[in-house]
């Protein structure tokens, strides 16, 4: 089945294609059927015509070639790489009827197919081949009389599943609301751990249902480019794990959430962390789910921003302080939030023309290249001055500042955007470090804090705060 | 046992990356370039159920080519070789059925190993079957050149 989107064509192609691909190699296969049934392969200096349509050739010596069938001519090209093994894989095939002249002969190329990774990344063509994949195990279990699925071993099952390595997107925004109390003189353990777990369950809650209302809403089988950053985990699409289980596996993972809520809300109830709860629960579930659909409404990242920032951070640090809120713990979720919105924001460059295709306004399917890029920048730089206005206003502790030492991941990401704005997996280079950046700016807040609890104990005559 | 020719079991061991032909349901021959992994009798390649339209083409025709003609992946060889014969396809188990084939694999592409390892980043890859080719007859041409006949054995009456 021929595959198109963006100009991108694999595997079928029309002849004349064919024809300028089979030219850039530098002999070509001749193929035909035999009259015994078998195929026969000889190399051949081909002498491409494309405009003409046709590739004439010597007739090989000693074998005869049909005139009254298709024949082919394919060119295939690797570049070895001793102790790895081999790269640059293209190839090409051409069909058409051969016709005798003079002992040379020409085949007409009718039709034609081929791969470049060049042009289609191998990730790229495999994504646009599961369909295929899905076939041959529909097939073998019409044949087995039973369901024959791909597999995958427990552990990767789970980590893929649920995306489990994001969990940082949650610890981060917690251990710092919980920090954030200690230093305020509120800190009772039981509940800083229940806090880790039940956000933990909330993410992979919302990440297992994204998955469900994302393929729900054809997003997911859209996207041929997803990266191990973005396009969701794909199991459905893979056939390792059934629509329904995934449903089932999202609403266990909700019920469980929502239970260590129940019992935060029984042990350190308030009505901030109460309505923290509901509103996170809405905003959740509503990023990809009817009738909200947050993420298709361009709304994506204000939701994520929210849910993994403030959400996450004062729901942390009220659990902690019973209800009490104050800014400080607001002006610190700030840059985290913005952080976190950034990595799907970047994520989903590459996810852009599946989300497109789907309806999913994301800002990069809105905007132009240019003002996708220049926004992340001016977000990064927002959520480095939140921090030195937060430190100066007296807001934040001075030791905040090491927040500082991770511009040089913030300017690898903003660098290595243009570049790689077409190339999902060039760009997966860049969404790595984003996420670091997020990960470390979180990890040098919470420095900070561990400097201020420190300090507290040992020297609480050293002054932490601008102006205190 | 060996049934093929000596130097097309060199070239075979060689290569990097041949040419399977196999036979579409209109008859047409339709060209695939896989490593063929030669065990002294048979030859072997696999192929992902994501490409596994070849797989369906062999249970419809079991009729099959493996050409060796790249002087590239065969490290610069120039002698160039076809081999007919007939194909089963191995599907008892795609999920690891075909790891058996690792050693041979990887002493051709030892990179396989370590993405074998990566397995959860791209499972369907290593959903596998097998494709095992039992040789019939061979066309051998020692300097590679199409002027010249091939040298053609029939390697069921060699074996007898």
């Amino acid at each position: 089945m021929a595959t198109v989107a963006e100009g991108r064509r694999t595997p079928d192609l029309d002849a004349r294609t064919g024809l300028e691909k089979l030219a850039t190699f530098p002999y070509a296969i001749l193929t035909w059927v035999d009259d015994q049934g078998y195929p026969v392969s000889v190399a051949v200096d081909a002498a491409v015509d494309a405009g003409a349509g046709t590739v004439g050739f010597a007739a090989p010596a000693g074998l005869r070639i049909p005139l009254d069938r298709d024949v082919s001519l394919t060119g295939t090209h690797i570049r070895p790489q001793p102790g790895f093994g081999y790269d640059e894989r293209r190839h090409v095939t051409v069909w058409g009827r051969a016709s005798a002249s003079d002992g040379r002969l020409t085949v007409r190329g009718e039709r034609a197919w081929g791969w470049d990774e060049a042009e289609v990344p191998f990730f790229e063509y495999s994504e646009r081949s599961i369909g295929q994949s899905r076939k041959y195990f529909d097939a073998l279990s019409r044949e087995r009389g039973t369901p024959v699925k791909p597999r995958l071993g427990f552990g990767p099952l789970v980590l893929r599943t649920t995306r489990l390595p994001f969990l940082s997107a949650t610890v981060v925004p917690v251990l710092l609301g919980i920090a954030i109390a200690a230093s305020d003189g509120a800190f009772d353990l039981v509940s800083a751990i229940l806090t880790v777990i039940g956000a933990c369950f909330v993410q992979l809650a919302i990440n297992v249902s994204n998955d469900v209302f994302d393929t729900a809403q054809g997003a997911d089988d859209m996207n041929v480019t997803p990266t191990k950053f973005s396009g969701g985990s794909r199991v459905i699409q893979y056939g390792l794990v059934s629509f329904r289980g995934m449903a089932a596996l999202a609403t266990a993972l909700y019920l469980a959430g929502a239970a260590i809520g129940l019992v935060l809300l029984a042990l350190r109830g308030s009505p901030a962390l109460l309505v923290i709860g509901v509103v996170g629960f809405v905003i959740g579930l509503g990023y990809t789910a009817p009738p909200l659909r947050l993420v298709y409404r361009g709304l994506g990242e204000v939701a994520v921003a929210l849910g993994f920032g403030p959400l996450m951070l004062l729901g942390a640090y009220v659990v902690q302080t019973q209800g009490a809120l104050s800014w400080e713990p607001f002006v610190a979720s700030i840059p985290v939030a913005l952080l976190v919105a950034l990595i799907l924001y970047v994520n989903e460059i590459p996810d852009r023309r599946g989300d497109a295709r789907a309806g999913k306004r994301t800002l990069p399917v809105r905007f132009s290249r240019a003002a996708v890029i220049f926004g992340y920048r001016a977000a990064v730089v927002a959520a480095y001055a939140v921090v030195v206005v937060g430190v100066l206003l007296g807001i934040l502790p001075i030791p905040a500042l090491l927040v500082l030492l991770t511009i040089p991941l913030a300017l690898r990401v903003g660098r290595g955007l243009e570049p790689n704005y077409d190339n999902p997996y060039g760009l997966m280079a860049v969404m790595g470090v984003n996420i670091q950046l997020h990960l470390f700016v979180g990890l040098a807040l919470l420095a900070a804090y561990a400097i201020v609890l420190l300090l507290a104990a040992v020297a609480p005559s050293v002054p932490l705060f601008v102006g205190r | 046992m060996a049934t093929l020719p000596e130097p097309v079991e060199r070239l075979l061991e060689a290569a990097l990356v041949g040419e399977l032909t196999v036979i579409d349901g209109r008859g047409r021959p339709v060209t695939y370039p896989l490593i063929p992994l030669y065990d002294g009798e048979k030859i072997y390649l696999t192929s992902s159920t994501l490409f596994s339209r070849k797989l369906e083409h062999i249970k419809g025709n079991p009729k099959v080519s493996i050409s060796v003609t790249d002087p590239i992946a065969v490290g610069g060889r120039t002698d160039r070789a076809t081999i007919q014969g007939d194909a089963r396809v191995i599907e008892e188990d795609p999920h690891g059925g075909w790891e058996r084939l690792l050693p041979i694999w990887s002493k051709k592409e030892p990179a396989i190993v370590w993405f074998l390892k990566q397995r959860v980043a791209l499972p369907l890859f290593f959903e596998r079957s097998l494709i095992e080719v039992t040789p019939r007859r061979a066309l051998y041409w020692v300097d590679g050149s199409a002027a010249k006949a091939p040298v053609v054995t029939d390697v069921r009456k060699e074996a007898a």
